[in-house]
């Protein structure tokens, strides 16, 4: 718009940081688990994602050695140590002996629990506690500590959830579902789609019409008919009635209307010049479709690939009807919904998770977005 | 692992190779049974005739059986079970619907749905529209709508754990790790537990469907606004109009009718919302939708099919009107073809 160039460097500013605003909103929520997912698992809980690249201060708990370590030194009782043990990489700011006052005493201080009893923690770990008589007890004295400790990035996290609770296994169960799933309804909707398209035969206007209207039924009006129609043929056959097949069938059927529509409309779209020429040179539909109508459908059945390819990645709903909650065969939403339940708090296994489930679909989004986008204005009347 | 790698690769290969064999075998057939080629003049006409009339039912056919047991039987078969009681063995008449509209989580369903299609579609249509004119002027439009665009390619199960991560909630003074009670903490507010606060709740469900949404929206719109001839818009510069004139009295009128496509998209999205609400909240706190209450009813305590049934046919009676539209429009479009 040459005419917009006119205006004031204010407003473009003021375009420049909306813009800028609005991006931050779209992409800070998958940045915070990005990074939660490489940060150690203390960490996650003690600080702030955001906070992540500085120290982060977080209290815990320790206790000293119980009194069979004391020594006498002076006619008193001594006990002397490092509270990390051999791992000393932590800088402690403060320090207390009640859980209600857990950074009473700033570190390097030596104070004084009463009772003759006095305690020094300094910075580095190490301790000295004194007595004027004998320590007693199997456990020794619980200490509190703020302490701080550098940023730690690590990869610990997706080993963790990849190879112990079972994401690995989902992510191999998603891609079995999905792969199977995206290729079947292609085929059988190209050729549906040209048919309706090119082909003259009585009913033809009322199957589109039809088509259009499934388009946006829900989902949910198929769920119980088709879970009874699995239970029954499972146990007429004596088959389990959860398995890929019913599922690759069912997201087959799920996924129709929306092929046979896309694919429809591009395939009337082409040339009717090349259909006729092909036709006059005495080619056979079968040829026609073959030869001309699949290469040259191409970008369409990309398109379609990819949103069939998303949507049955990221369907929830299809996969736990027809898959089941658990067991060998759960897919990744259904894991990571299992998670929420079994591992609510544990940030650091949630975020790992979910980002692993993103993952595939944000690279073939990235990849491909120009196909996904044409998808997208030719078929947007689709309910999703 | 490798043997159900092995057997996903088999499929594919049945599968496609199945459905190619069908479509060639079932040509050959028809070329066998009805022959064209070698025979007397009449008779090859003949046949030719009644290889146009098969034909196109070989391509449509496998299709066909494919809607007609996934969607076709599904739709009045939920429509009969609607009237039958639990087990699916005895008719009830209109028991289910009464229970419905008597009971309390249904109603509490209902009302929320009502609040969902008031908003998403609103908001998604609005935030897309001016993100979408905002894009256009500056050169580094096409990122940011790729940045935008990309909650999209989430599914809404990441994209709710996504979200409750930002509404972590720690008590009062303590190291918020969620953003929100971060900031607000930060600002000398109170923290709060967000999806459990009554009614408020299922903003903060909507806002995750918002948050993917907008960017369908704006790439829809973004591509309509291209559309508009640069013309209308000088015209309206010359006659001395605002940017908001231009906006709201050129540039939205003119766009009206994708408006509406979008609108009713994410209008039938909301009606079947279900992956969030089960995530963040399974229905607790007042915050249950229809999509879910069905859910619920078809496993909870071995599975009602005569309630799940009615509630997916309430859901199916909003959106016969937006699917009587669609077809409407398409017999507009497809009229002179």
């Amino acid at each position: 718009m040459a005419v917009a160039t006119g205006k004031s460097f204010a407003s473009r500013f003021g375009v420049h940081i909306a813009v800028f605003i609005f991006v931050a909103i779209w992409t800070i929520p998958t940045l915070g688990i990005l990074v939660s997912s490489l940060r150690d698992k203390d960490q996650i809980i003690a600080s702030g994602w955001w906070n992540s690249f500085a120290s982060s201060t977080q209290t815990e708990a320790g206790r000293l050695p119980p009194a069979s370590a004391q020594v006498e030194k002076d006619g008193k009782f001594v006990l002397e140590g490092n509270i990390f043990g051999d791992d000393p990489a932590r800088d402690i700011s403060a320090f207390g002996v009640k859980s209600s006052a857990p950074t009473q005493y700033p570190a390097g201080t030596t104070a004084d629990l009463g009772d003759g009893e006095t305690l020094q923690l300094n910075a580095d770990g190490s301790f000295i506690m004194t007595s004027t008589k004998p320590f007693e007890g199997k456990r020794g004295q619980r200490v509190y500590y703020a302490s701080s400790a550098p940023p730690k990035f690590t990869t610990d996290n997706y080993n963790t959830v990849l190879f112990s609770e079972g994401i690995g296994r989902s992510f191999m169960n998603s891609l079995t579902v999905t792969i199977p799933a995206t290729v079947i309804p292609i085929l059988i909707a190209a050729f549906a789609a040209y048919a309706l398209a090119w082909m003259r035969f009585p009913g033809r206007a009322l199957l589109i019409a039809v088509i259009i209207g499934l388009l946006v039924v829900p989902l949910q009006m198929s769920l119980i008919p088709l879970l009874k129609l699995y239970n029954g043929v499972g146990s007429f056959f004596g088959v389990p009635s959860k398995t890929y097949l019913g599922i690759w069938l069912a997201h087959t059927g799920f996924g129709l209307p929306f092929a046979i529509y896309l694919l429809r409309s591009y395939i009337a779209g082409l040339p009717r010049e090349i259909m006729e020429s092909a036709r006059i040179d005495g080619a056979s539909d079968f040829e026609i479709f073959v030869k001309i109508v699949l290469p040259l459908s191409f970008p369409v059945l990309a398109s379609f690939a990819i949103f069939q390819f998303l949507w049955v990645w990221n369907d929830l709903l299809v996969a736990m009807v027809f898959l089941g909650t658990e067991g060998d065969q759960i897919v990744l939403t259904a894991k990571l919904n299992a998670l929420l339940g079994s591992r609510g708090g544990d940030w650091e296994i949630l975020t790992t998770s979910a980002f692993i489930t993103i993952v595939v679909p944000l690279i073939v989004f990235f990849s491909l977005q120009r196909y996904f986008v044409r998808g997208l204005l030719a078929g947007s009347v689709k309910g999703g | 692992m490798a043997a159900q790698i092995f057997s996903a690769i088999f499929v594919i290969v049945v599968g496609v190779g199945g459905c190619v064999a069908y479509f060639w075998g079932a040509n050959k057939l028809l070329d066998i049974i009805f022959p064209s080629r070698g025979v007397a003049g009449a008779a090859a006409i003949d046949n030719l005739r009644r290889q146009g009339m098969i034909r196109p039912w070989l391509f449509v056919g496998p299709a066909m059986i494919i809607l007609t047991i996934y969607l076709i039987y599904p739709v009045v078969e939920t429509l009969r079970l609607s009237f039958l009681d639990r087990s699916g063995n005895n008719f009830v008449g209109f028991a289910n619907y009464e229970w419905a509209f008597g009971d309390r989580e249904f109603r509490n369903a209902i009302f929320n749905n009502i609040i969902w299609l008031a908003v998403v579609p609103a908001a998604c249509t609005f935030l897309g529209l001016i993100i979408a004119v905002l894009t256009d002027k500056i050169w580094w439009g096409t990122i940011a709508k790729s940045l935008i665009f990309l909650p999209l390619a989430i599914s809404f199960v990441g994209a709710s754990v996504i979200w409750k991560f930002i509404y972590e909630y720690r008590g009062a003074g303590q190291t918020q790790i969620g953003l929100l009670n971060a900031i607000i903490q930060y600002f000398g507010g109170q923290p709060q537990v967000w999806i459990s606060l009554p009614f408020w709740n299922n903003f903060f469900l909507m806002i995750i469907l918002i948050w993917i949404q907008t960017g369908f929206a704006m790439v829809i719109l973004s591509s309509a606004l291209r559309g508009i001839p640069e013309e209308t818009l000088e015209a309206a510069v010359i006659d001395g109009a605002n940017p908001f004139q231009i906006f709201w009295k050129i540039m939205v009128p003119q766009i009206w009718g994708t408006i509406a496509v979008v609108w009713t998209t994410i209008t039938i999205l909301v009606l079947k919302v279900f992956d969030i609400v089960l995530t963040m909240t399974n229905g607790q706190w007042n915050s249950q939708v229809l999509a879910n209450l069905m859910f619920d009813w078809m496993f909870r305590g071995g599975g009602d099919f005569g309630r799940g049934a009615t509630i997916a046919i309430i859901i199916m009676i909003a959106v016969i009107p937006i699917m009587i539209w669609n077809i409407r429009q398409a017999n507009k479009e497809t009229g002179g073809h």
